[in-house]
């Protein structure tokens, strides 16, 4: 059950550049941890992050362990027409979130 | 205090001095300056990295290693011709020396970023971005991590 | 080990408990934090906390299997939760004594909803009393002191300042006597829980108050009292009543 926080501005003027900021929940689990017992916690972690505006591709992030549980990811994009926002992140063990934005370009 | 010492080092030296057992700290060796050069040239390629026109901030002093706030900028106009290709963030002495990599064009508008990172000590942070003319340029910061007293695991 | 070495020293110079902060002195931990820190905490966009405060909202308005959703009895939380967190632990009639607000949360869920109490520190427990407390922002802590809850209050006032542990150490002498002196590389706080249930970095996710008060149990080498344990509720009570009028904060971000 991996809730996401996304901060899009619902509307904004042609060619404005407007920042958008994402929150995930995830463990980001490292695969350098050991429980008590000295056994390895394997790797968990969200690999992939993309941003698809009208679908085409307007940014990507290739995330590596040394990103903080939680992913917390800001990035900014021109506002060139009206239309939807799909943010996708996938990682290890089939992880895979989808989540979307409307927004309205005047 | 010599922060510039790991923290498992000072571990040791307290642990020694105060007559106890020596504490198991099981983190793995961390990654060194030479194996995040290996990794920045997994990257680039043969490619020249000059440091300049990108900005890392991070801050100087962090309270707690597993997150830390980091943004880079890059001064580019952000246009067809002339804009950022990729952002790439490597460390020195973390596990492994891979932070993140952003992809941005021209459709970005800005070329700014912004994450949050683990950091396992004090250390340098390395950010290289790539232009879309192919040129490779780097900026680089250090932070001082410091840590709480009363921890979960009482370490 | 670091901690021993500098607790060491601490039991060593440091005399009898000196006595309570002055109201006018009590800072939250907030303002001991970095700039940085404070700047997580102070976005709800980058708040890591308020992913358990959408998942509360969530889980606040789903029925449970055979019985109701909070919402069909309380409705709009904004409304109907204003100001329950900042008068948590409250006196329960049936109980004849203080419960927390994650106990209040699970009464109403095994009498009300007809569902099994969630587990102390579990995602739901936190998810609900995270977007519960969150109702609460900006509004002054105010439990009750009356002849019922004062027994309690003075039990939680007695283990703040009774020594504990291995370390032979008091909650007192740090947070009341040593708050604003460095302890291992960080600064010690007054200890106000304003901002519970929060987001430690530390622990790379958000807990209770309880989970906080049983890693200082374990920091000054004491068996850490269960959760839900009697003696915690106290603290807690105390520990509010001694920020009382101080603001919540929470979901709060803490290093």
């Amino acid at each position: 059950m991996a809730s996401a926080l996304i901060n899009v501005p619902p509307r904004a003027r042609r060619g404005e550049i407007i920042e958008i900021k994402t929150l995930i929940s995830h463990v980001m689990e490292t695969g350098f941890r050991r429980t008590q017992l000295g056994a390895v916690i394997p790797r968990d972690i969200i690999r992939r992050f993309v941003c698809t505006y009208n679908g085409a591709e307007v940014f990507r992030a290739d995330l590596h362990p040394a990103i903080a549980a939680n992913p917390f990811i800001v990035f900014s994009t021109v506002a060139i027409e009206s239309g939807t926002l799909v943010f996708e992140w996938t990682g290890d063990n089939g992880f895979s979130v989808k989540e979307t934005a409307a927004i309205t370009v005047e | 205090m010599e922060r510039r010492r790991s923290r498992r080092e000072f571990l040791k030296t307290v642990a020694a001095g105060v007559g106890l057992a020596s504490v198991a700290v099981v983190r793995p060796a961390g990654a060194t300056p030479a194996d995040m050069q290996a990794a920045v040239r997994k990257v680039v390629g043969g490619a020249r990295v000059t440091p300049g026109k990108v900005k890392l901030d991070l801050p100087p002093l962090i309270e707690n290693g597993n997150a830390v706030p980091l943004t880079v900028t890059v001064d580019s106009p952000m246009t067809e011709a002339q804009h950022v290709r990729a952002v790439h963030v490597f460390t020195e002495k973390n596990p492994q020396p891979y932070v993140v990599s952003f992809y941005l064009g021209p459709r970005a508008g800005r070329a700014r970023v912004a994450t949050r990172v683990r950091l396992a000590d004090s250390q340098n942070v390395l950010a290289i971005c790539e232009l879309s003319d192919g040129s490779f340029w780097s900026d680089s910061a250090g932070v001082v991590v410091t840590l709480a007293a009363c921890l979960e695991d009482g370490i | 080990m670091r901690l021993l070495l500098a607790l060491n020293l601490l039991t060593v110079t440091a005399s009898a408990v000196a006595g309570e902060i002055a109201l006018s002195d009590r800072r939250s931990g907030y303002e001991f934090m970095s700039r940085e820190t404070r700047a997580m905490q102070d976005d709800d966009t980058a708040n890591p906390g308020m992913l358990w405060v959408l998942e509360g909202g969530a889980l606040w308005s789903r029925k449970t299997r055979t019985g109701r959703a909070c919402a069909d009895c309380h409705g709009d939380a904004a409304t109907s939760m204003k100001g329950v967190a900042a008068r948590h632990p409250a006196f329960d009639a049936s109980r004849r004594r203080p419960v927390s607000l994650e106990q209040r949360i699970n009464v109403c869920r095994v009498a009300r909803q007809q569902a099994p109490a969630l587990a102390y520190e579990s995602r739901e427990l936190l998810a609900l009393t995270a977007y519960v407390a969150r109702q609460s922002r900006g509004l002054p802590i105010d439990v009750a002191t009356d002849a019922r809850t004062q027994p309690f209050l003075d039990a939680g006032r007695a283990t703040f300042q009774r020594r504990q542990g291995q370390l032979n150490l008091a909650c007192a002498q740090c947070h009341d006597d040593n708050w604003g002196r460095q302890l291992a590389g960080n600064v010690i706080p007054q200890g106000h829980p304003t901002g519970y249930p929060l987001y430690r970095l530390e622990w790379q996710g958000l807990g209770s108050l309880q989970r906080r008060l049983r890693n200082c149990l374990v920091g000054i080498r004491a068996e850490p009292y269960e959760y839900g344990a009697p003696e915690l509720v106290d603290l807690e009570l105390y520990l509010m009543w001694r920020a009382r009028g101080m603001p919540m904060d929470a979901p709060a971000v803490r290093p």
